[in-house]
């Protein structure tokens, strides 16, 4: 096949990728778009098949069986709650995939020769090992292999500029005597750790942020990759998910308040005058059962469900669902307020409720619901926190001040299901607690939420 | 010359990019992340042209890697997005 067909059909399939993304941006055109997305893959993938630099096809066909089979019983098999670690994995694969390209090139003699083709070597190398390591960290929070909790790597910041600059020093040098070969072994290594690095520091609840960096990555990646050989379907696809993914990414820092620089580089905001915990919640907080509760919610006309990261924690997504039909067969409205960073990535709760079959109508948005909470009888605050901090609203001083919250204090009766007072990932009490229009319902979210749903029933 | 052609696509992508992702609504975030991360497999492309040279084994040892990894993320991408969406879609 003529390499002007080649390039007819990437132009098609770029095309496809562009149309598959707009539609996954709109709810009804969603399945569509993923549908002309995987067309334009599969063109791409097929035209190149008839490349005339392709001489066999053993390899190629190990590997897209072996690869084909793992990818399609991971989306098989994994459990929606673990769709995070699923997209950290595939991030990582990508950047993966893009890295042994490099390297690939690198080993090519007939690939390697001009110092446009040095520099994106060096530059997919950077890119997609940082990618790799740093996806597989991510995994590896999530899953809870290690501690989702940040971990301080002391001089964290310095560490990560001294590898920054060796590994930018190492890739002027591979781009300058491209014969030494121990000079790209070097580059792959301080690269890996360089990954390792930037995600170790940072703690679970800012993940959405990470996998959507990462993600973003993966696609820049591809786009480097396509410099190596000037192949433009990987340059306009990668570069089409780099860009979606750096919006995205902004998206979810703008709605936890935070910079993206301080996200990457683990730093969290400076709490000027601590907030003693004692102080704000001394002889203030009202513990409650789920009896009181229940007696609560059966007279209640109104009931907004708040669900957090903690719901998608104790996995209680089937137990909220449960509650809420026990309460609507009662003739109660229920409503889910839905922040938009809830859960572990971006949409992740969305997808969560989606799972148990809430419908789709009842997931109301920020912005939408906080001028309802007046109407509200009750508000029941499910395994979230730092986004219900009415300190983000009123105290100037606070680290949190600006991030938008869900304004469940202005309900009528606000329940928090919680295992502790102990503080969100903001490290700040939360005078939500202390309220007197709050009851407390301590223990594990799913159990408190099954005993609740348990005692509604029996009041009939 | 070629390299500045290719710049200018790299850049208009970009721009496409951005402008593309302004209103999203938050129930589709996932499986925006996931289905665009599956484009992201594209680098499928290079593996195969390295997995298939007659440039050595190892160029096509490495491209083997490549292929599997960018294949995996391919098929799992693809697969599990629309399993999300159709969760959307019975309602």
């Amino acid at each position: 096949m003529s390499m002007t067909i080649i390039y007819l059909a990437y132009l098609v399939a770029a095309s496809l990728f562009i149309l598959g993304i707009k539609g996954l941006t709109k709810p009804r055109t969603a399945v569509r778009g993923n549908q002309l997305s995987a067309l334009g893959m599969f063109i791409a993938v097929v035209v190149t098949l008839f490349d005339q630099n392709i001489l066999s096809y053993e390899w190629i066909i190990a590997g897209v069986l072996l690869g084909g089979a793992i990818g399609a019983v991971m989306a098989t098999k994994i459990q929606v709650t673990s769709m995070p670690q699923m997209v950290a994995m595939l991030n990582g694969f990508g950047g993966g995939a893009s890295l042994f390209i490099a390297l690939a090139n690198f080993l090519d003699p007939s690939s390697a020769t001009h110092t446009v083709a040095l520099i994106s070597i060096a530059a997919t190398v950077i890119i997609g090992a940082v990618t790799l390591s740093g996806s597989f960290v991510a995994f590896a929070k999530l899953q809870e292999l290690i501690s989702g909790n940040p971990i301080k790597v002391p001089g964290n910041k310095i560490l990560n500029g001294i590898l920054l600059i060796s590994a930018i020093g190492l890739g002027i040098a591979i781009v300058l005597d491209p014969s030494n070969i121990n000079l790209i072994y070097a580059l792959v290594a301080v690269s890996l750790v360089l990954g390792l690095l930037l995600v170790v520091p940072i703690g679970g609840a800012d993940m959405p942020v990470v996998i959507a960096l990462l993600n973003s990555y993966s696609g820049i990646a591809a786009a480097t990759t396509g410099f190596i050989t000037g192949n433009t379907v990987l340059i306009v696809s990668g570069s089409l998910v780099g860009a979606s993914g750096i919006i995205l990414t902004q998206i979810m820092c703008k709605a936890m308040n935070r910079s993206l620089f301080n996200v990457l580089f683990g730093v969290m905001a400076e709490g000027g005058d601590t907030v003693d915990a004692d102080e704000v919640y001394a002889g203030k907080v009202t513990s409650s059962s789920p009896e009181e509760v229940a007696m609560l919610l059966e007279t209640a006309e109104r009931v907004v469900i708040v669900p957090g990261y903690g719901l998608a924690m104790a996995q209680a997504q089937h137990a909220v669902r449960e509650l809420a039909s026990v309460m609507e067969a009662r003739g109660t409205e229920v409503l889910y307020a839905i922040h938009p960073v809830a859960g572990r990535m971006p949409g992740h709760m969305n997808v969560l409720l989606a799972e148990a079959e809430v419908p789709y109508e009842q997931l109301i948005e920020m912005d939408e619901i906080n001028p309802q909470f007046e109407q509200t009888d009750v508000a029941i605050v499910i395994g979230a926190n730092d986004v219900t901090n009415p300190m983000a609203r009123e105290d100037k001083g606070s680290p949190i001040y600006g991030m938008p919250i869900l304004n469940v204090d202005k309900a009528k009766t606000v329940v928090v299901v919680k295992r502790s007072l102990s503080p969100g990932f903001a490290g700040l009490p939360n005078p939500l607690f202390a309220l007197d229009n709050s009851l407390m319902l301590f223990g594990d979210g799913k159990k408190a939420i099954v005993e609740l749903t348990q005692s509604l029933k029996e009041a009939d | 010359m070629e390299i500045l052609l290719l710049i200018t696509l790299f850049v208009v992508a970009v721009f496409l990019g951005v402008e593309m992702i302004t209103k999203v609504p938050p129930t589709l975030h996932t499986p925006l992340m996931s289905g665009s991360n599956a484009i992201s497999g594209i680098s499928l492309v290079g593996a195969l042209l390295s997995a298939g040279s007659g440039a050595g084994i190892w160029v096509n040892v490495l491209g083997f890697i490549a292929v599997v990894l960018a294949t995996i993320n391919v098929v799992g991408g693809y697969m599990v997005t629309n399993r999300m969406l159709a969760m959307f879609k019975r309602k």
